[in-house]
C-alpha cells in the first residue's frame, strides 16, 4: 500500500516537474569510468552534449567518475543543485540511478544502456547487435585469412551482445569464418587499459586474424594501436573512430549517444519531455556503420553493396539479429 | 605448440620489460637502506612527462629524457623528506604515489584538454622494434630461427635496455667500490659513517639510480608500449616490481627472474584466454586471470623461504653526537 501511494507521489511529482523546469533547463550529464575523452562511448555523449550547446546556447555541467562509489554521490549532487534533465552514461548507473530517480521525482533523469523503471526516467537502449552485424559483414569480406577477431572490454552480457551480432554477421557474410572472441577483464579497469587491449589483438593477429573489432572503450584505442602497428586492420565503436589512424580502420560501429545525449537535453528544453523506454535500432538510425574519407579505399564497391543489404534486410525484417541479451546465449 | 610458446615468451618480454625497470630501480634504493613503495608514482609521473614531451617535441628521446627527470625529481624530494629530514619512508613513498596520480591527471588535462591523456603519437615519436639482421631471412629455421627472429630480435630500444640493466647492476653491486658502500650502508650505516663516508650523499646517489631506472620504465609505458600517456597507465606495475623484488630477496638476477615470471602469466593469461585447453576443454577466463594472484601466494608461503630485507631498511640514520 505504502508503496502504491509512493508512486502516485512520485507521479504528480513528475507532471508537476514537466511545467516548472520546461522554460530554462540546466542539464548535466556524467559519464563512466572511461572518461570523457575516451575517443568511444564516453566522448559520444560528450559531443551530442558539446552539439546541444552550441544549437541553443545553454551551457552544462558534467562530471567524470574516478570510481564506482561515486555514481550515486555525482547524481545525487546534480539534482540536489537544481540540475534537469541529468543524464547518466553507461549500464553501471543502474543501481545508483534508480535510488537516485525515488528520491528527486521532480528531476527528469535520462540513462543509456540501461532499463530503470521509474516515472521520471527515460532509458535509452540500443540495439548493438544489429550495428555489429553489419560491421561483422564488412570484417568477413575484408579479411583475407577468414579469421576475424573481437576484444570486448568488461565481460559483461552488453558486450557479449556486440560480440555475438558481429559473429552472425561474419559468418553470415561468408561460410566457415573463424572468429576470436577476448574479452580484457571483469572489473571496471578493462575498460582503460590499453597495453593489455593491444597485447590481446596481438594475440589474435598471431593465431591469423587480420581484422579484429573492439567494443571495449578505452582499451579499444590499444587495438586499434596494434592493428595500424602490425599494417592489418581494425574496427572501431560507438563514436566514429576512422580518423583514428586513417587507412588501418576499416570501418566503426556507431552507436547514436551523441544523438540520445542531445535529444534528452533538447526535449526537455522544448518541453517534450517524456519518460520511458526508448529501443534505437538500425531502423530508427541509433546504431549504423561509418563511411567517410578515412576508410573510402578500405570498402569496396562489393563490401559497400552487401553491407548496404544487409542494412536493408535487418531494417525490413528478413535477417532477424539474435540478440544475447534476450537468452544470454549466443547460437552460433 | 612450439610457435605458441614462442609467442608467449615473446609476449612476457614486452609484458616483463617495465616491471623489471621498477623492480631494478627499487633494487637500489632499497639496498641503501630507503624503502621505496613510491615506485608506481615515479613511474607514472615519468610516463605522463615521456608523453607529453614526447608528442611537443615530436621526439622520442626527448621524451625519454623528460621522463628520466621528472622521475629523478620524484625521488629527490622522496629523499629529501626521509634522507634529509628522516622522515617515515613509507609514508613519503605512498605521498609521492598519491602526487602523481593526482599531477599527471591535472596537469594532462590542463595543457592537452583530453581529460588527462596526452595526444596519441606519432610513429616517429615512439621507440619502435628494431629488427636484427637475418631476421626475416632465418624465420624458416626450424627452433633457432623462430627464437632468433621472434624472441630476440624484433623489440624497442628500451627493452633491451632493460635486460642489459641486470648485469650492469649486478657489476656495479658487487664489483664496484659505489656498490659495496651502497650495499654496507644498507645493512649497517654507522660503520660506514665511521669509515668516513657520507650516508647522506651515499644514500642519495641511491635514489638518482632509482629515479633513473623508474624515468626509463615510465618512458616504455608511454612512449614504445603505447602511443600516448593515458591516466593511470601503470596499473599497479610498481607494486608488482615491489613483490618481484621481495621475491627476490633484493638481488639482480633473481630479481630478472621474477619479473619474467610474473610477466609470463600475464602473457599466458592473455594467450589462453577462450581457448579450449588439452584434456580440460574451455576454462572460464577468470581462472585466468586469478592465476598470477594465486601463484603469488602460493610462491611466497611455501617455495622461496624467508626473504630477509636490508637490515637498516626504512630506518633514518641518526648521526651519534656526544
Amino acid at each position: 500500500m505504502r508503496k502504491i501511494a509512493a508512486l502516485g507521489i512520485l507521479m504528480a511529482g513528475s507532471i508537476l516537474s514537466a511545467s516548472a523546469f520546461a522554460e530554462d533547463i540546466k542539464p548535466a550529464v556524467a559519464y563512466d569510468l572511461g572518461g570523457k575523452f575516451d575517443k568511444s562511448f564516453n566522448e559520444a555523449a560528450y559531443t551530442g552534449a558539446e552539439q546541444f550547446k552550441k544549437e541553443s546556447g545553454i551551457d552544462y555541467q558534467d562530471f567524470e567518475i574516478q570510481n564506482d562509489s561515486q555514481r550515486e554521490q555525482a547524481l545525487r549532487r546534480f539534482a540536489r543543485n537544481g540540475m534537469s534533465p541529468v543524464v547518466a552514461i553507461g549500464f553501471s548507473y543502474e543501481n545508483a540511478l534508480a535510488k537516485v530517480a525515488a528520491e528527486f521525482p521532480d528531476t527528469k533523469f535520462a540513462i543509456v544502456d540501461a532499463v530503470v523503471d521509474a516515472p521520471n526516467v527515460r532509458s535509452v537502449v540500443f540495439k548493438e547487435h544489429e550495428g555489429s552485424y553489419l560491421v561483422g559483414t564488412l570484417a568477413a569480406l575484408a579479411s583475407s585469412s577468414g579469421k576475424v577477431g573481437f576484444v570486448g572490454g568488461m565481460d559483461i552480457p552488453l558486450i557479449r551482445k556486440f560480440a555475438c551480432g558481429y559473429k552472425q554477421g561474419a559468418l553470415a557474410a561468408k561460410e566457415g569464418a573463424e572468429v576470436f572472441e577476448n574479452m580484457t577483464g571483469t572489473t571496471g579497469a578493462a575498460w582503460n587499459d590499453p597495453v593489455k587491449g593491444g597485447e590481446l589483438a596481438k594475440s589474435q593477429f598471431d593465431r591469423g586474424a587480420d581484422v579484429i573489432y573492439h567494443a571495449a572503450g578505452g582499451t579499444g584505442i590499444g587495438v586499434l594501436q596494434a592493428a595500424a602497428d602490425a599494417g592489418k586492420l581494425g574496427i572501431g565503436v560507438d563514436s566514429n573512430q576512422n580518423g583514428l589512424h586513417p587507412g588501418s580502420v576499416l570501418t566503426s560501429m556507431l552507436k547514436r549517444v551523441d544523438v540520445a545525449v542531445a535529444t534528452a537535453f533538447g526535449d526537455a528544453k522544448d518541453d517534450k519531455w517524456t519518460s520511458g523506454v526508448y529501443v534505437l535500432g538500425l531502423k530508427e538510425g541509433g546504431v549504423d556503420w561509418a563511411l567517410d574519407d578515412n576508410n573510402k579505399a578500405l570498402v569496396t564497391e562489393e563490401m559497400k553493396a552487401a553491407v548496404e543489404k544487409a542494412k536493408s534486410d535487418i531494417i525490413s525484417g528478413k535477417v532477424e539479429v539474435h540478440d544475447y541479451m534476450a537468452d544470454q546465449n549466443c547460437p552460433f | 605448440m612450439f610457435d605458441m610458446l614462442i609467442l608467449i615468451l615473446d609476449s612476457t618480454v614486452r609484458l616483463s620489460t617495465p616491471l623489471l625497470l621498477a623492480c631494478l630501480a627499487g633494487l637500489y634504493s632499497e639496498r641503501s637502506g630507503v624503502f621505496d613503495i613510491g615506485l608506481e608514482g615515479k613511474m607514472l609521473g615519468a610516463a605522463f612527462a615521456a608523453g607529453a614531451v614526447a608528442a611537443l617535441a615530436g621526439s622520442a628521446w626527448a621524451g625519454l629524457a623528460a621522463g628520466i627527470a621528472a622521475s629523478i625529481a620524484l625521488a629527490l624530494l622522496h629523499g629529501f623528506a626521509s634522507i634529509t629530514h628522516r622522515g617515515n619512508q613509507i609514508v613519503s613513498g605512498v605521498a609521492i604515489n598519491f602526487l602523481a596520480i593526482g599531477l599527471t591527471a591535472l596537469l594532462g588535462q590542463a595543457w592537452f584538454q583530453q581529460g588527462g591523456q596526452t595526444p596519441r603519437l606519432p610513429q616517429e615519436a615512439r621507440f619502435t622494434d628494431i629488427t636484427w639482421p637475418f631476421a626475416d631471412s632465418l624465420r624458416d629455421v626450424p627452433v633457432i630461427g623462430g627464437l632468433y627472429s621472434e624472441l630476440f630480435s624484433g623489440h624497442n630500444l628500451l627493452v633491451y635496455v632493460a635486460f642489459l640493466s641486470v648485469p650492469l647492476t649486478w657489476w656495479v653491486l658487487y664489483r664496484t667500490r659505489f656498490g659495496l658502500r651502497l650495499r654496507a650502508v644498507g645493512e649497517n650505516p654507522a660503520a660506514v659513517d665511521t669509515a668516513g663516508i657520507s650516508v647522506t650523499w651515499l644514500r642519495y646517489r641511491a635514489v638518482i639510480c632509482t629515479g633513473i631506472l623508474c624515468g626509463v620504465a615510465g618512458a616504455y609505458l608511454s612512449t614504445a608500449q603505447s602511443a600516448g600517456f593515458i591516466k593511470d597507465m601503470t596499473a599497479g606495475r610498481g607494486f608488482i616490481a615491489l613483490a618481484a623484488l621481495i621475491f627476490a630477496k633484493w638481488r639482480p638476477v633473481p630479481a630478472m627472474f621474477a619479473c619474467l615470471l610474473f610477466g609470463f602469466l600475464d602473457a599466458l593469461a592473455i594467450r589462453l584466454q577462450g581457448q579450449p585447453l588439452p584434456v580440460i576443454g574451455q576454462v572460464p577466463v577468470q581462472v585466468f586471470q586469478a592465476l598470477p594472484y594465486i601463484l603469488t601466494v602460493v610462491l611466497l608461503a611455501g617455495f622461496i623461504g624467508r626473504a630477509v630485507p636490508p637490515k637498516a631498511g626504512g630506518v633514518a640514520y641518526v648521526k651519534e653526537r656526544t
